[in-house]
């Protein structure tokens, strides 16, 4: 994986630095509450309910294991003992001290990690495919343009004070498991009729209150133009994008307000016409970069039979929670951080600690986050599997459950946020309590749950199978069920409302009816995304809200 | 008095905003955009130096054909929210290649000051509440940088992304 040079160091370094003084500056009473509100934004950290929150960045979320014995060592130290996984593939602290934040920045940046730009109006961390180089069937490893893009996003002289923030997502696989498609940019390389590998760049996607589908407005951008044209849409943006209305501040809504066509029209112009000063790519900084993603030195293998004569348990774990990998005699291992008493994404310093050995032990020493909160060991021996399967197991991170109902993604919601209206991990818990039968998981197949406790979307409701929203009605957590919606590739779409939200203690309830419309009306091998789209929403409906005594 | 850093030091500003009085010894005089927009002929005739100051939404481009008679455009900040003005000035710099003084005005704050510079800003008028000293180090947060930037003095170990 990438490691930093001496520029890079210094420059993390440099950022501490200038944080702590930031801080001292606060505390000593030189700047306003308000003032120091949007420097500490721009470093990841936030108030929340309880306690300051600080959102660590992770780029195109690879981790060594050194970086994760870093993370145990500061929930140990400066947190509760515990850190949560985001859809953004970053870590959250929930209970640092503001003034200890200094001192955390400091150990973070001593592993090569840092808070820069995780929050506020700027350019945040660029999210990739989580199975990045390992994936059969990908044009490229995007993970060198993560990083090359991380470069430039960093303390961007012009883009650094935006509308609103800005989120990149790269893939170089046409499933898509960066949900690109609801990033304010999604850039997908892919290969063109002369077989040369360039960008799809993707405008305008995004969830939150104004939920929408990026639009295509470049088919094929050759790689050495990507930041001239990266830059032009952030100039348009920066220059026309909203900033009297923080609801309409995103690039979405100039995407929308002027409309796909228009806004192509005017990022070629502003392309055109800023040739001659754009950022030049540099071919030796991206090859220095590149070098360090070249593919292991993998040990010539054959697939094996890893099943025969072993229990279904471990059975059931390889078909969920292992992946294909391109290099025979391989797999890539999800570790579910979904195990039913477990907040979605939450995973203690022990864990963490334990998490780093194994990595060390079983998978070249690098672990990566996914945006659906998990995790993953991409590069295991098939015949390590019986074995890491095991040590899993006893870490509770071993629960057979990656794609199906349980896996789900869940925001902090109202137990820690304060934007929240209403609680999303008590629902993953009552959801977990009721379908705790595998097998039933199982014939449910692939479904994408998901959950907010807020319109602000941090838990992508809009783009799950089943899309569950927290609302306040009069002092109450009522929920809004959302079917048919999707993040990935060619199946990207918004879901549709169900109807009037249900109260908190039917929310379970009201989930195993969709799932009984699924299992009755289902073809046979048709997952319930596709059952949705082919019956449509009003068999749903009919059964959710029909008089109790019917529906069961 | 205006408190205007230029090249790292506190200096005397010899600038005067129409509608400030005297128009000073300097004869140097800077018209709200609006104006420079509707006078400019008689203006342009006129014996002392002339300068233009821009809101977030006034168009650069409309100053393309008077770059031979500006010598000094200030950009107005509206506080930490307002980023405009890093395009505006990029775009004077790099596209129209103005040359004059670019100045940084309005409730500007140390912590922009490293990006304002970087952009090509060469003159900061903070308001008068803010500490100088600690203004003027803040060009030196960073000595390393990854974009290429608009050379104002600043001292970069660059890499250039």
């Amino acid at each position: 994986m990438y490691q930093y040079d001496q520029i890079d160091q210094q420059l993390v370094d440099q950022r501490v630095a200038q944080y702590r003084d930031q801080t001292r500056r606060f505390l000593a009473g030189e700047i306003s509450e308000d003032d120091f509100k949007s420097l500490r934004l721009r470093n990841g950290l936030y108030i929340q309910k309880h306690a300051p929150m600080l959102r660590i960045s992770v780029p195109y979320g690879l981790l060594s294991s050194r970086q994760v014995r870093m993370f145990a060592r500061i929930a140990r130290v400066y947190d509760n003992g515990y850190g949560d996984f985001t859809t953004r593939q970053n870590l959250q602290f929930n209970w640092p001290k503001l003034e200890q934040v200094p001192d955390i920045l400091a150990l973070l940046a001593s592993v090569e990690m840092h808070a820069i730009q995780t929050s506020g109006n700027c350019i945040r961390n660029v999210t990739a495919d989580h199975l990045s180089g390992i994936a059969p069937g990908e044009s490229e490893d995007p993970r060198p343009w993560g990083e090359y893009n991380r470069q430039w996003a960093t303390l961007h002289p012009e883009f650094s004070y935006l509308p609103r923030k800005f989120k990149f997502a790269v893939t170089g696989s046409p499933q898509d498991r960066a949900a690109s498609k609801v990033h304010d940019v999604g850039l997908h390389l892919v290969r063109n009729a002369q077989g040369e590998v360039g960008f799809e760049v993707l405008v305008g996607g995004g969830l939150g209150r104004m939920p929408m589908i990026g639009h295509v407005i470049r088919e094929f951008l050759p790689k050495h133009e990507l930041f001239g044209y990266l830059e032009a849409i952030l100039r348009v943006y920066n220059l026309e994008g909203r900033r009297d209305n923080i609801h309409k501040a995103r690039i979405k809504v100039l995407v929308k307000s002027v409309g796909p066509q228009k806004f192509r029209e005017m990022v070629e112009a502003e392309w055109q016409a800023s040739r001659d000063f754009a950022p030049t790519h540099d071919a030796a900084a991206f090859a220095r970069i590149a070098a360090f993603f070249t593919p292991p030195a993998y040990e010539s293998l054959r697939d094996e039979d890893v099943l025969s004569g072993k229990p279904t348990e471990f059975r059931n774990w390889y078909q969920r929670n292992t992946k294909r990998h391109k290099i025979a005699g391989y797999r890539a291992v999800f570790l579910s951080l979904k195990s039913p008493q477990r907040p979605p994404g939450d995973i203690t310093e022990a864990e963490m600690d334990r998490v780093a050995d194994l990595a060390d032990q079983y998978s070249l020493g690098q672990i990566r986050s996914t945006h659906d909160q998990n995790l993953i060991f991409a590069d295991v021996r098939q015949r390590d599997l019986f074995a890491l399967w095991q040590s899993l197991k006893a870490l509770d991170l071993a629960t057979p459950n990656i794609g199906t109902l349980t896996d789900m993604i869940c925001c902090p919601g109202l137990d820690f946020c304060s934007l929240a209206n209403a609680t999303s991990i008590p629902i993953a818990k009552q959801i977990n309590e009721r379908f705790d039968d595998i097998d039933y998981l199982y014939d449910l197949g692939d479904i994408e749950l998901k959950m907010s406790g807020c319109m602000n979307a941090c838990g992508h409701h809009h783009v799950g199978h089943i899309g569950i929203l927290g609302v306040d009605k009069g002092g109450e957590e009522w929920y809004q069920i959302t079917l048919g919606g999707s993040a990935s590739g060619p199946d990207a779409a918004l879901g549709q409302v169900i109807g009037p939200s249900v109260a908190h203690a039917e929310v379970a309830e009201t989930i195993d009816r969709i799932l009984n419309v699924y299992i009755a009306e289902r073809d046979e091998g048709e997952r319930f995304l596709d059952t949705f789209r082919r019956i449509g929403i009003k068999p749903f409906k009919a059964r959710v809200y029909a008089p109790t005594h019917q529906a069961a | 008095m205006r408190q205007l850093i230029k090249q790292r030091e506190l200096v005397v500003d010899d600038w005067r905003y129409a509608g400030e009085d005297p128009i000073g010894r300097e004869r140097a005089l800077i018209l709200p955009f609006a104006r420079w927009k509707e006078e400019r002929e008689r203006w342009w005739l006129w014996d002392g130096r002339l300068g233009v100051r821009i809101g977030p939404t006034d168009p650069v481009a409309a100053l393309e054909h008077d770059f031979l008679r500006i010598g000094l455009v200030a950009i107005e900040f509206g506080g930490l929210s307002e980023g405009r003005g890093y395009s505006q000035a990029r775009l004077l710099r790099k596209r129209y290649k103005f040359t004059g003084e670019l100045r940084a005005v309005g409730n500007i704050q140390r912590d922009q000051l490293f990006f304002m510079a970087r952009c090509g800003f060469d003159a900061f008028e903070l308001p008068e509440s803010a500490n100088v000293e600690e203004a003027i180090a803040a060009f030196d947060d960073f000595s390393v940088a990854y974009q290429d930037s608009t050379d104002t003095g600043l001292h970069l170990q660059r890499r250039a992304v």
